[in-house]
C-alpha cells in the first residue's frame, strides 16, 4: 500500500529529472549559436543595467541609465575621446571661437543621415538648439531639462532667468554659428553630454517630442521619447520591452563613420547586484556595470574581464559651520582651526588602501588630477593626529561633539561601502579628541535631504564628473548659492573670495588663463577648507571573456560600437 | 448562493476605501516625497517647491486624496512617475507574469506538499516524518533572496541547466498576445518560446513555492493525523472496507478540506505580488514593479497596484469561500 505512494513520489521525481535534463539540452542548444571562428563581427551583446532608462529622448535625460542607451543611438556636435574625458569633434568636424568667446562656428561632418533617412545639416543643428531654448511648460521643469538649465540657464520665455544662449544660424549647409550672451567655461565642452545630442527634426516634430503632459505624480514624456528616438549614431532604436526592462538596439547599416561590429545590443535591467553577477557567470548576460570591488577577484577567476575606469570622481567629508537657520549644526566648525583639525585627523592612506578598490587615489583637492585647473601646490592636510589635537586645543574645542551623517543601503562609485568608511573616519576623529555622534539614514531621499538641508555637522558625499571641466566639480560644490553664501550642504559658508574666483574663472574665454584661474580657485578653497577631500575611486564594469574592444570611460560613458564577440 | 456572493462583493467597498486612506496617508508621510524622487539628488528647494506647485502636491492632503479617489473609482490611477505610462496599463501588462509564476509555484507546492504531508502522517514518527517537519520549518524560515542565490548558483551557474532570471531569453523574438508567455508560445505555435518561458519559471517558482509548500505539508500532515483517528475511519476499517477505499473515500477526501482552504489563501497571497522573489529573479511581474516603485517613491504605482492587488486578493478569497461551500455542504447552509 505504501509502495504505491512511494511509486508516485518516484514518478514525480522522474518528471523533475526529465524537466531538468531537457533544460540542459535546451541551454546547450542556445549556447551553440554563434559558435566557430575567432573575433567574428556580429552577434548579440547583452548588457546588465542597474535600472531602466527614464525615457529615450536625451534632451530630457539626466541619469546614467538613460544616457547609456542614448550614447549608442545619438551623437552630439562634440563627443568624448574614447576612453578619456576630453571633448573631441563628433558631428562637428571642428570649430572656431571668436575673440570675445561669444561666437562659435561649427563646421559639420558631411553626408551624415539620421536613422529616418533625413539629412543631418546645419539647419538640423539649429533646430535642436532652438528646441531646447524654446522649451515651454513642463519641459522647463528641472527634472525634464536638467542639463540644459545647468549649462545654458533659462529659456526664451523666462526673461527673469536669462539664458546664455542667444542664437543659432545655419550660414550654409554645413556651418552652424552659435552665439552666446556671456562667456562660460562650460561651453563647448558640455556639448559632449548626451543631453545635447542632435536629434532628427523630422522625427521630433512628427512624434511631438516637446509635448510633455503630467499629473501630480509624474511627467509623461512624448511618443517620441518613449518609442521613436532618432539620431545619427552607430545603433538604431529597435524596441523597449518595459515589462521585462529590455531595450534593444540594432546596428545602423548606413552609419557615416566606422560601422558597429555587433548586430544587436540588448540592455537589460537587473536591479539586484548578486543576480547580475550570477547571470554573467551563467552566461545569460555578457557584461554589467557597477561591479562591487569585493567581486573583482571572483569574477576574474571565472575568466571575466574587470575593466577598471580611471577615477573621475571625488569623495569628501562635508562640514557645516551652522550658518543655515534652524539646522542646529555646529558653530564650532566656523573656526578654521577646528576644520583643519578634522582634515589632519583623517588617515587617507588607510582609507585608500583598505576601503577602496585598486587604483583609488588620495585627494588633495575637490577634483581629480586629470581635470584642467587641478593645482599641485594647494595647501594639504596630512594625517597627523598630534597636530590635530593641538589645533583643537588651541581653538578650545577639545571633545567637540560632531553629528556625523552617513548613508545606508547604497554603494556609489566614489563610496563603495559607506558604513566601513564611516567607521574608519569616526575612529580617526575620536583618536584626535572629537566626540562622534553617528546618524545613519537611507540614501534617497532621507540622507540626501538631510545633508543638503544642512542638518549634519559632518557628512560623506561625493560626485562623478559629467565632463572635463573644473567648474563641473568645484563650481557644483562651492559656487555662491545665494546672498553671498554657499549651499546649505556646506553650512552656507560665506567666502566671497572663493565665490568671486569661481565666477571669474567660469567667465574667462581664454583656456590657458582659465586653467590658471581655476588653479587659484583650488588654492583658495583648500585654504578656506569648507570640506575635506578624501579620495578619487575608480568604478569598474565587467564583461565576459569573449568580449573585445570595450573601452572603459572615466565618465562612465562607454560606447558599444567598438565591441565585438569572439567565438 | 447569489446573495452570499453579492454580500461579499459589497463588503469590498469599505475595505477598499479604508485601504485607500491608509495607503494615501502612509505614502505622503514618507520623507522626501515624489518631488525629490523626480528631481533627483541635487534638486534645489526652489525646484522642489515649483514641482509641488505644478502637480498640486502643495494642496491640503484631503483635496489631494479626494482628487485621487475621484479618478480611482474610474480605475484611473494616474501615470507612473518612472515610466510615464498609465498605472492600469502597467498593471495589466505585468499581472499575467505574476499569475503564471503563482500557478507554477502552487503546482510545485501542491504537487510536492500533499504527497509529502500524507506520507509524513502515514509514517508518523519515522525519519520521513521528522525530515518533512524540519524541512517545512526551514522552508518557512529561509529568506527568499538567499534561497534564490543558492538555486541560481546550483542550477544556473554551476550546472547551467536553468536560466537564472527574467521571463524569457532576451535573444528570443517571441510574439506577444496575452502576455502570458507560456500561453502565447502555445497559441502562436512558437514551441521554443513557450518552453523557454516554462524553464524561466522553474527557479522562481521553487523559490516562491517553498513557503506554501511548507505550510501545505504541515496542514496535510496534521489533518491526515486527525482524520485517521476519527470514528468513521475506524468504522470503515471495522466493516472490512478495502484499505485503499478507506484511504481514498474517508481519509484523503476529509483531510483535504482544510488543505484546500490553505491552498486558496496561499494562492491569494502569492497573486498579490511576490515582491522579493520577483525582484531577485528580475521577473517582470507586479511584485518587481512594486519593489522598484517603493525605491523610486513612485506613488501612483504603489497606490494603484496595492489597491488592485487588494481587489484580486479579496476576489480570490471569495472564490475560496465559494469552492469551500461546494466541497462541504455544511458551509453553504450557514
Amino acid at each position: 500500500m505504501t509502495r504505491r505512494h512511494t511509486r508516485a513520489l518516484a514518478a514525480s521525481a522522474a518528471a523533475l529529472v526529465a524537466v531538468t535534463l531537457s533544460a540542459c539540452a535546451s541551454s546547450d542548444r542556445d549556447s551553440g549559436e554563434g559558435e566557430g571562428g575567432e573575433a567574428q563581427s556580429g552577434g548579440t551583446f547583452v548588457f546588465g543595467a542597474t535600472g531602466d532608462p527614464a525615457m529615450l529622448d536625451p534632451a530630457f535625460g539626466s541619469d546614467g541609465e538613460t544616457f547609456r542607451v542614448s550614447r549608442q543611438i545619438f551623437e552630439g556636435l562634440l563627443g568624448n575621446e574614447l576612453g578619456g574625458t576630453d571633448p573631441v569633434p563628433e558631428l562637428a568636424e571642428d570649430w572656431e571661437v571668436s575673440d570675445d568667446g561669444l561666437e562659435y562656428t561649427f563646421n559639420l561632418q558631411q553626408d551624415v543621415k539620421f536613422h529616418d533617412g533625413t539629412d543631418f545639416n546645419a539647419e538640423a543643428v539649429c533646430f535642436n538648439f532652438d528646441r531646447w531654448y524654446n522649451f515651454e511648460g513642463l519641459a522647463q521643469s528641472p527634472s525634464a531639462s536638467y542639463y540644459y538649465q545647468a549649462v545654458f540657464g533659462g529659456f526664451a520665455s523666462t526673461p527673469d532667468t536669462p539664458s546664455i544662449y542667444e542664437s543659432c544660424e545655419a550660414t550654409d549647409e554645413n556651418t552652424a554659428v552659435i552665439r552666446l550672451t556671456s562667456v562660460t567655461s562650460k561651453f563647448p565642452a558640455a556639448l559632449a553630454l548626451p543631453a545635447f545630442s542632435i536629434q532628427s527634426p523630422t522625427a521630433l516634430q512628427e512624434y511631438n517630442a516637446d509635448e510633455l503632459s503630467g499629473s501630480e505624480d509624474a511627467l509623461t514624456y512624448s511618443e517620441y521619447a518613449l518609442e521613436h528616438p532618432v539620431g545619427t549614431g552607430p545603433f538604431t532604436f529597435d524596441s523597449w520591452d518595459r515589462g521585462n526592462g529590455e531595450v534593444t538596439i540594432v546596428r545602423n547599416e548606413d552609419y557615416w563613420g566606422e560601422a558597429a561590429k555587433l548586430d544587436e545590443i540588448i540592455i537589460r535591467t537587473i536591479s539586484d547586484g548578486n543576480t547580475r553577477r550570477q547571470e554573467l557567470e551563467s552566461g545569460s548576460i555578457d557584461g554589467y556595470d557597477f561591479v562591487s570591488p569585493a567581486d573583482y577577484e571572483t569574477l576574474e577567476d571565472t575568466g571575466a574581464q574587470v575593466l577598471v575606469r580611471d577615477p573621475f570622481n571625488i569623495l569628501y567629508l562635508g562640514m557645516n559651520g551652522g550658518n543655515v537657520p534652524d539646522s542646529g549644526a555646529n558653530p564650532a566648525l566656523q573656526d578654521p582651526r577646528v576644520r583643519q583639525a578634522i582634515a589632519h585627523a583623517i588617515d587617507r592612506e588607510t582609507i585608500v588602501n583598505s576601503l577602496l578598490p585598486d587604483g583609488a587615489e588620495q585627494a588633495t583637492q575637490f577634483m581629480p588630477p586629470t581635470v584642467d585647473g587641478w593645482a599641485d601646490d594647494v595647501t594639504t592636510y596630512d594625517y597627523d593626529v598630534e597636530k590635530s589635537k593641538s589645533l583643537l586645543a588651541e581653538a578650545g574645542a577639545t571633545g567637540t561633539t560632531l553629528r556625523f551623517f552617513y548613508p545606508t543601503d547604497v554603494s556609489r562609485p566614489y563610496l563603495p561601502d559607506p558604513a566601513a568608511m564611516f567607521q574608519v573616519i569616526s575612529q580617526n576623529l575620536t583618536d584626535a579628541g572629537f566626540t562622534v555622534q553617528p546618524t545613519a539614514l537611507p540614501w534617497n531621499p532621507d540622507y540626501l535631504n538631510a545633508v543638503q538641508a544642512g542638518q549634519a555637522d559632518i557628512h560623506l558625499l561625493g560626485w562623478t564628473g559629467d565632463y572635463n571641466d573644473a567648474y563641473n566639480f568645484i563650481g557644483t560644490f562651492f559656487a555662491e548659492a545665494s546672498n553671498n553664501q554657499a549651499s546649505a550642504e556646506f553650512g552656507a559658508f560665506s567666502a566671497p573670495e572663493v565665490f568671486a574666483a569661481l565666477a571669474e574663472a567660469d567667465a574667462e574665454p581664454d583656456p590657458a588663463n582659465r586653467t590658471e584661474m581655476y588653479q587659484e580657485a583650488n588654492r583658495l578653497i583648500m585654504d578656506y577648507l569648507p570640506a575635506v577631500p578624501i579620495s578619487h575611486s575608480p568604478p569598474a564594469l565587467v564583461v565576459a571573456e569573449n568580449v573585445q574592444g570595450l573601452e572603459p570611460s572615466p565618465l562612465t560613458a562607454e560606447v558599444f560600437h567598438t565591441v565585438s564577440l569572439t567565438n | 448562493m447569489l446573495r452570499f456572493i453579492v454580500r461579499r462583493l459589497l463588503q469590498l467597498i469599505p475595505i477598499l476605501l479604508g485601504l485607500s486612506v491608509l495607503l494615501f496617508a502612509w505614502l505622503r508621510a514618507l520623507p522626501g516625497g515624489p518631488a525629490q524622487a523626480a528631481l533627483g539628488e541635487r534638486a534645489t528647494p526652489e525646484a522642489i517647491a515649483r514641482y509641488n506647485e505644478l502637480f498640486g502636491l502643495d494642496e491640503p492632503l484631503i483635496v489631494q486624496y479626494l482628487r485621487f479617489l475621484g479618478r480611482a473609482v474610474r480605475l484611473d490611477f494616474g501615470t507612473s512617475a518612472r515610466t510615464g505610462r498609465p498605472v492600469t496599463t502597467e498593471f495589466l501588462e505585468r499581472m499575467p507574469g505574476t499569475i503564471e509564476l503563482t500557478v507554477f509555484a502552487m503546482v510545485f507546492a501542491i504537487g510536492v506538499g500533499i504527497p509529502l504531508g500524507y506520507l509524513a502522517a502515514r509514517k508518523h514518527g519515522s525519519w520521513l516524518d521528522s525530515t518533512s517537519v524540519i524541512g517545512s520549518l526551514l522552508g518557512v524560515a529561509i529568506p527568499v533572496f538567499f534561497l534564490a542565490y543558492l538555486l541560481r548558483l546550483l542550477f544556473a551557474v554551476e550546472l547551467g541547466w536553468l536560466p537564472g532570471s527574467g521571463r524569457q531569453d532576451v535573444r528570443m523574438d517571441a510574439t506577444r498576445i496575452t502576455n502570458f508567455y507560456v500561453l502565447d508560445g502555445l497559441l502562436t505555435r512558437e514551441w521554443d518560446a513557450a518552453w523557454d518561458a516554462v524553464l524561466h519559471l522553474i527557479l522562481p517558482a521553487i523559490a516562491l513555492g517553498t513557503i506554501p509548500l511548507a505550510i501545505i505539508v504541515r496542514i496535510t500532515r496534521a489533518s491526515v493525523l486527525d482524520v485517521v483517528n476519527e470514528d468513521y475511519v475506524r468504522t470503515a476499517n471495522a466493516k472490512g472496507l478495502a484499505t485503499s477505499t478507506v484511504r481514498r473515500r474517508h481519509i484523503i477526501r476529509n483531510a483535504l478540506l482544510p488543505v484546500s482552504t490553505t491552498i486558496g489563501l496561499q494562492t491569494g497571497l502569492l497573486l498579490s505580488g511576490a515582491v522579493l522573489t520577483e525582484s531577485v529573479f528580475s521577473f517582470g511581474g507586479v511584485g518587481s514593479a512594486l519593489y522598484d516603485a517603493l525605491f523610486a517613491r513612485d506613488f501612483a504605482i504603489l497606490q494603484g497596484f496595492i489597491l488592485m492587488l487588494a481587489i484580486v486578493y479579496v476576489l480570490v478569497n471569495l472564490l475560496v469561500d465559494i469552492s469551500y461551500g461546494l466541497l462541504d455542504p455544511r458551509v453553504r447552509v450557514r
